[in-house]
């Protein structure tokens, strides 16, 4: 009997209550409603080109942009086609992106690292920047940035930085570092004491592994090197520099940052940076208290302690938020258009205009960014796993 | 015999010794702290050497009222302080009937924001009734807070209040044709008006659609969890300013040629879907961080799927996301000032508008140094409220 009840009872289920049907009704309406509406939109977006004698497609990415780029990584006419014109912007979406990143990343460890000194004004500093670049507006920022940059002297009354550096409101004047004859042999100088710190290290690892003190090789490799990297340069001189040398109308020489290259590219590392600073601080306030303690219990100096303890532990915690930090700097980088920085979305922008594709360009523009986003995401979930311990 | 007490070294506490401690510890500490302080002088005292010697405020003070609500028309002010009243009353109140030091902080800082704007609306010689207005408001929130405080509420009572208050706020702005509000059209909405009804829109609306989003993609329902799958990564895979345009200009071509959406409208639209992505991921961690024994136990007395999730599963998960939530609220906040780049007159659009008058030409800094200390005061109460709240629920403690 209590082996047929339920059969029973599951026949008799009505087929508007049955789990199974109504899921699969559920879906779908919803499929049928989305696919009613995207039909509803297609339709009026052709009928709407159609008024304008305009027809969906991107055949126009071959036709003559006709307007110009104000900076280009790859050479760039205003004769070349459109597609040219949106690699030319996608390139430096690219370029302020990698440069964003990598500068932002310096300046946010620096940050995290300020924000747990124990000297109280160092602390206090870190925390007053990372306070004021996360409660006020990127795009106020970059504005802000970008006025005070329009607004320097001119050329011929440039800001003279350390270092041969020059600031006017043209942009940032550095020095070329060119190549010369001693760089061959002064960075094969490097790569012998390198491989000979590795090699030492590596005996050390294995006399220690047998019980022996181990030598103190990371200071003096470090000494080592930094001896070997000053001395040659002295004495090899492997890099020339080609410096900016104020002519009669500009400076000649040197490489020139335009002001909103430099503008959009500080702005995004300074605000970036107090976000990655949170994010490596919280990650290493979250190691535990017991695990360093452990640590020096075994006898670990406290160098070794954040190296082998703290850090590869902190890592796995800050890898995840520090992949969103950087698709965050690489979305953001679109804020170029408001101080006039070609960049992929403002290049975008003139095309809309230009071809009236508004709907082909943006969504162009749109997947090349997820595009973006999903490779960063891709590559930085590698490195996840690879800093992840192995569980089960 | 006692041992004679004698006081600790002051090399061990007091004043001095805080200073040792924190301060000069060791060489390289000394030396960075030395640094520092030039540093921090020197920059200071530029600063203020700007902002008091060389610094044209007037461009903030002849501009207050468009800062304020943009080019909404004067004789109409007066809806715009009573929705502010209303909206005074009711986060008063609601803070006070909720209690707690993070209600408290917020209620204090909203009383504190207005009571400073009434101050500076007095040196700016705007009209007497703005500075009443703001004045008084600033006041009702705080005795409405001890009101609340007093007399507490039930939470679904207080819940219905918002949506209506919401819609009255509305109303009471825009109005309406043939109304005994006259319409005030939303292109004439702007400043920190627009900034907040941007802002409280776009999380209001948001949020439930970010949590069916969430539930949705947690279905097991694949067409159903695909959509909301795809519709989220793609959301947070793009940057907000395409988003903004595609609501901007390429929504009207998707539109049949006599349906016309007002811009601030459509913006408001465009935050929302963007907000509404980054909403789900946050509830469906909350919603991961549910054991599963409360949805097993659910089912054993008896719930069925649709209670299960409304009774059990949903209360525990979006009171775990409130602090990511107001974090997401800051954001959300911040990011209303793009809009800007659409043509709407937000705070920054509007100081955009205000330099370019001939009389304002090059006080640039004057003007985003103000929107800026504007924003950083929002977002930095709302940020040390959601601190307040995270302790007080024991989110992230271990």
């Amino acid at each position: 009997m209590t082996a047929e009840a339920p059969s029973r009872r599951h026949s008799s289920v009505p087929f508007w209550r049955n789990v199974r049907v109504l899921r699969l009704a559920v879906q779908i309406v919803i499929v049928s409603a989305i696919a009613l509406l995207a039909l509803w939109l297609w339709n009026n977006l052709t009928a709407g080109m159609a008024r304008s004698n305009l027809t969906f497609g991107l055949d126009f990415l071959d036709r003559r942009a006709g307007f110009d780029i104000g900076e280009t990584l790859i050479p760039y006419t205003p004769s070349d086609s459109y597609g040219r014109a949106l690699a030319a912007g996608l390139l430096n979406t690219l370029l302020i992106s990698i440069v964003g990143i990598v500068l932002a990343t310096l300046l946010g460890i620096l940050t995290g690292v300020a924000r747990l000194s124990r000297n109280w004004l160092v602390n206090k500093i870190a925390a007053g920047y990372v306070e004021v670049m996360r409660n006020t507006p990127l795009l106020v920022q970059l504005v802000l940035i970008w006025t005070v940059l329009v607004n320097m002297p001119t050329v011929h009354n440039s800001v003279a930085l350390p270092g041969e550096i020059y600031l006017n409101q043209r942009g940032l004047y550095l020095p070329r570092p060119i190549a010369d004859a001693g760089l061959g042999g002064w960075l094969l100088l490097l790569a012998v004491v390198i491989g000979a710190i590795v090699v030492v290290g590596f005996i050390s690892g294995r006399r220690a592994e047998a019980g022996h003190r181990p030598w103190p090789v990371a200071r003096i490799g470090l000494v080592a090197l930094a001896v070997a990297a000053v001395g040659g340069w002295l004495l090899l001189r492997p890099v020339a520099f080609d410096v900016p040398v104020l002519e009669r109308f500009n400076f000649v020489g040197g490489v020139v940052l335009s002001t909103q290259f430099t503008a959009l590219l500080f702005g995004l590392v300074i605000y970036t940076a107090a976000f990655i600073g949170e994010v490596v601080r919280g990650g290493i306030q979250a190691v535990r208290r017991g695990q360093v303690e452990a640590a020096y219990a075994i006898g670990l100096t406290p160098g070794q302690t954040l190296r082998l303890i703290v850090f590869p532990q902190a890592l796995r915690i800050i890898v995840p938020p520090l992949t969103s930090q950087y698709l965050n700097l690489a979305k953001n980088s679109s804020l170029a258009i408001a101080i006039g920085f070609p960049d992929l979305f403002s290049v975008s922008r003139t095309m809309m205009n230009q071809t009236g594709q508004a709907v082909a360009v943006i969504v162009l523009v749109m997947g090349i960014y997820l595009a973006i986003s999903l490779f960063t995401s891709l590559l930085m979930n590698i490195y996840n796993r690879r800093v992840q311990v192995l569980e089960r | 015999m006692t041992a004679e007490r004698l006081p600790p070294p002051s090399t061990a506490v007091g004043p001095l010794a805080w200073l040792r401690a924190n301060l000069f510890g060791s060489p390289a500490s000394t030396l960075l702290t030395l640094i520092m302080t030039v540093i921090v002088v020197a920059g200071g005292l530029l600063i203020a050497d700007w902002a008091i010697n060389h610094a044209r405020w007037g461009v903030v003070t002849n501009n207050l009222k468009l800062f304020l609500v943009g080019l909404y028309p004067f004789e109409e002010l007066w809806r715009v302080w009573v929705a502010l009243l209303v909206l005074s009353v009711l986060t008063g109140y609601s803070a006070g009937a909720f209690g707690g030091a993070p209600s408290r902080t917020l209620s204090n800082w909203l009383a504190a924001g207005q009571a400073t704007l009434a101050l500076l609306a007095l040196v700016s010689a705007m009209s007497m009734t703005t500075v009443v207005a703001l004045g008084a408001n600033a006041a009702v929130v705080w005795l409405t807070f001890m009101l609340g405080l007093r007399l507490g509420a039930p939470r679904r009572l207080l819940t219905f209040t918002w949506i209506g208050a919401v819609i009255a706020i509305f109303y009471l702005l825009q109005g309406a044709r043939g109304t005994p509000l006259e319409l005030v059209p939303t292109n004439l909405w702007g400043g920190l008006l627009l900034t907040f009804m941007l802002a409280i829109v776009g999380i209001v609306a948001s949020f439930p659609l970010g949590v069916l989003l969430a539930l949705g993609r947690r279905s097991d329902m694949r067409a159903v969890s695909l959509v909301c799958t795809v519709f989220i990564e793609v959301v947070r895979g793009v940057p907000l300013i395409t988003i903004l345009f595609m609501a901007r200009i390429v929504l009207p071509l998707f539109l049949p040629g006599d349906l016309r959406i007002e811009d601030v409208y459509r913006a408001m639209a465009g935050l929302t879907l963007f907000s509404a992505a980054y909403v789900a991921e946050n509830v469906r961690g909350g919603l991961q961080a549910i054991p599963s024994g409360q949805v097993e136990a659910a089912q054993a007395v008896g719930l069925n799927p649709i209670q299960t999730t409304l009774y059990i599963v949903l209360p525990q998960a979006l009171r775990a996301v409130i602090p990511a939530n107001v974090g997401l609220f800051i954001s959300l906040l911040k990011d209303t000032t793009l809009v800007y780049i659409v043509a709407l007159l937000e705070l920054l659009g509007i100081g955009r508008a205000v330099l370019a008058q001939a009389q304002w030409f090059g006080a640039h800094v004057e003007v985003y140094v103000f929107i800026s200390v504007l924003f950083f005061v929002m977002c930095y109460t709302m940020s040390q409220a959601s601190y307040r709240l995270e302790a007080q629920m024991g989110v992230g403690k271990r």
